[in-house]
């Protein structure tokens, strides 16, 4: 009769401590290089951090003694993210819409998703040089050729499946009993939608945008074939037309740069870039808990 | 050939007239023919899979959400048929209310609960006092009018439940349809929404669903007993079919059907 206790040296005991600090192992390997890269980043980056980098242009490469700052980049980013949130959350919040709570699982909705699917998958220098050819080489956008606002064109195709598919599996988890109360007191599907669904998915859907966006401010590939670069301050709404600099695409210019003050600038906008990027994760949650709070009032 | 029956009494509210619903290819009831009358309380009983969910919902088109779900046959309400093709189910909805098995209230105060559905239907007199009217109604008044600003699900399950109810009479149905409302309650919640439901009848005509024959007993005047049988010419699967239907003193009492007598019995269920 085999005793009740537990046995060490049972070869199923050994086995299971085995495999579970295996995977304790593999978990930790996992975290290493998100550790490494914040702190080398923060290291690097911090110390190159002055009150001048958000307000200077930065000084075209071989004036070896001061690179300037980052603020059209930084603006630039800015902007470019903003054109393209304001493209993509319409389009994929409204598509999320129409495959979760409209569509009946038919062939459009299939097609629709796949493509979803597809487009996740495209490698993001593909939607620069689509918007290239569509925009940039057509001089299509009132003549102008390198733009923000293909730019944000090209970011926004990238965005676009993270909002779809994060508005989709969000409003699946809305439960039907919800649903069913609101079209039960004789509300129409739209504001159903619009006054219960919409709401109580509102957590998941705002961290997909925000998730979305944090994707895009990151990408530079697609920036090269869009926006290009600019050293020039942006001073007004005409300048949407014009090369647009940009955080990522700052760093791709000066990181390769042979001058060490281009380097520095760029560690410097890597550090803006990242802390930003954390920030608007950290929004995010912020943002969630508070709407968790305010539907239990 | 299906008669359509304009000139149905007038204490009659809503008739099915044989009605046949399947999910699909599968048929879930068949050849259902019924009254329900004005003022009372109809309660729908019967064995699992008999259907009984099935045509409640049929009644103010919430089948209409479930995908491969088809009617066949007549549903008359105020002399027309609600499966006509011109016919709105969000004004159908409208006029017969609907309380679900499980408390659902909305993610929001309970006096917005109350006043979502008056608002969506263009309510613009005294909201607080349609609030409050409604609350009384339900029973849930005194409870919770120190805290209508709490959230609906600050509530326990069976004053959840009486929320439900209060937020369907404050779009002021004509019926109201309830799927076993009471399945999810402990028997003291149970008794209070039975009570809820005594005061109602005065003013809506109620259906309800219930696997309790005991509440079918208390609150309803009419009982519809359906049971599901296997027909030759179906797949093989069980059909429901409405057995028998008549005052619920007489179901329960002296049932014609020996089936019914078998089910009111306990014999199976």
């Amino acid at each position: 009769m085999n005793s009740l206790y537990y046995q060490k040296r049972l070869s199923r005991n050994i086995g299971d401590k085995f495999f579970t600090s295996l995977s304790v192992i593999c978990a930790l390997i996992a975290i290493l290089p998100l550790i490494f890269l914040v702190t080398y980043i923060l290291i690097k980056g911090g110390s190159q951090i002055t009150p001048e980098l958000f307000t200077l242009e930065p000084n075209p490469p071989g004036d070896d003694l001061d690179a300037g700052g980052i603020n059209p980049a930084l603006v630039g980013t800015l902007i470019i993210t903003t054109i393209a949130s304001i493209i993509a959350i319409p389009v994929g919040v409204g598509g999320g819409i129409y495959l979760a709570e409209y569509s009946k699982g038919g062939a459009f909705s299939r097609f629709i998703r796949f493509g979803v699917n597809v487009l996740a998958g495209v490698p993001s220098i593909i939607a620069g040089v689509f918007i290239y050819a569509l925009i940039v080489s057509t001089k299509i956008l009132f003549g102008s050729m390198y733009s923000g606002l293909a730019g944000g064109m090209a970011l926004s195709i990238l965005m676009l499946p993270t909002v779809i598919k994060t508005t989709d599996e969000g409003l699946k988890l809305v439960p039907n009993e919800l649903r069913y109360a609101s079209l039960g007191i004789g509300a129409s599907m739209y504001t159903t939608i619009l006054k219960v669904t919409l709401p109580s998915a509102f957590r998941s859907i705002a961290t997909g945008v925000v998730l979305g966006i944090a994707r895009a401010a990151g990408e530079t590939a697609p920036l090269i074939f869009t926006a290009l670069f600019s050293y020039y301050y942006i001073i007004g709404f005409g300048d949407l037309f014009y090369e647009m600099g940009s955080l990522a695409v700052l760093i791709y210019n000066f990181a390769l740069e042979p001058y060490d003050a281009q380097n520095k600038l760029a560690w410097a906008a890597s550090f803006i870039l990242v802390l930003s990027i954390l920030s608007v994760n950290i929004f995010s949650r912020i943002l969630a808990a508070f709407t968790e709070k305010t539907k239990r009032v | 050939m299906i008669k359509t029956n304009k000139n149905t009494p007038k204490n009659i509210i809503l008739s099915l007239e044989n009605v046949s619903i399947s999910y699909g290819t599968f048929e879930a009831v068949r050849n259902v023919f019924c009254n329900f009358k004005k003022g009372n309380i109809t309660s729908l009983i019967g064995p699992s899979g008999c259907g009984k969910s099935t045509v409640l919902r049929s009644l103010n088109r919430m089948n209409d959400l479930i995908p491969n779900c088809s009617l066949k046959g007549t549903v008359l309400f105020d002399g027309t048929n609600i499966y006509d093709k011109r016919v709105d189910p969000v004004e159908v909805r409208r006029r017969i209310g609907m309380v679900f098995q499980q408390p659902n209230p909305f993610p929001k105060s309970i006096y917005e609960n109350i006043a979502f559905g008056a608002r969506i239907n263009g309510f613009t007199g005294d909201m607080d006092e349609l609030v409050e009217s409604s609350l009384r109604k339900a029973a849930l008044w005194d409870e919770c009018k120190d805290k209508l600003n709490d959230s609906g699900y600050s509530l326990s399950g069976g004053q959840q439940q009486r929320l439900c109810i209060a937020r369907t009479i404050a779009i002021e149905p004509e019926i109201i349809l309830m799927d076993e409302p009471c399945s999810a309650l402990d028997p003291i919640s149970t008794l209070k929404i039975e009570e809820t439901m005594h005061e109602l009848k005065k003013n809506y005509t109620i259906i309800i669903v219930t696997h309790n024959m005991q509440q079918a007993l208390r609150v309803s005047d009419m009982t519809a007993f359906f049971n599901a049988i296997e027909y030759e010419d179906g797949d093989g699967g069980k059909v429901g079919y409405l057995a028998e239907f008549n005052s619920t003193k007489k179901i329960f009492n002296s049932p014609k059907e020996k089936i019914t007598q078998e089910y009111i019995s306990g014999k199976f269920g």
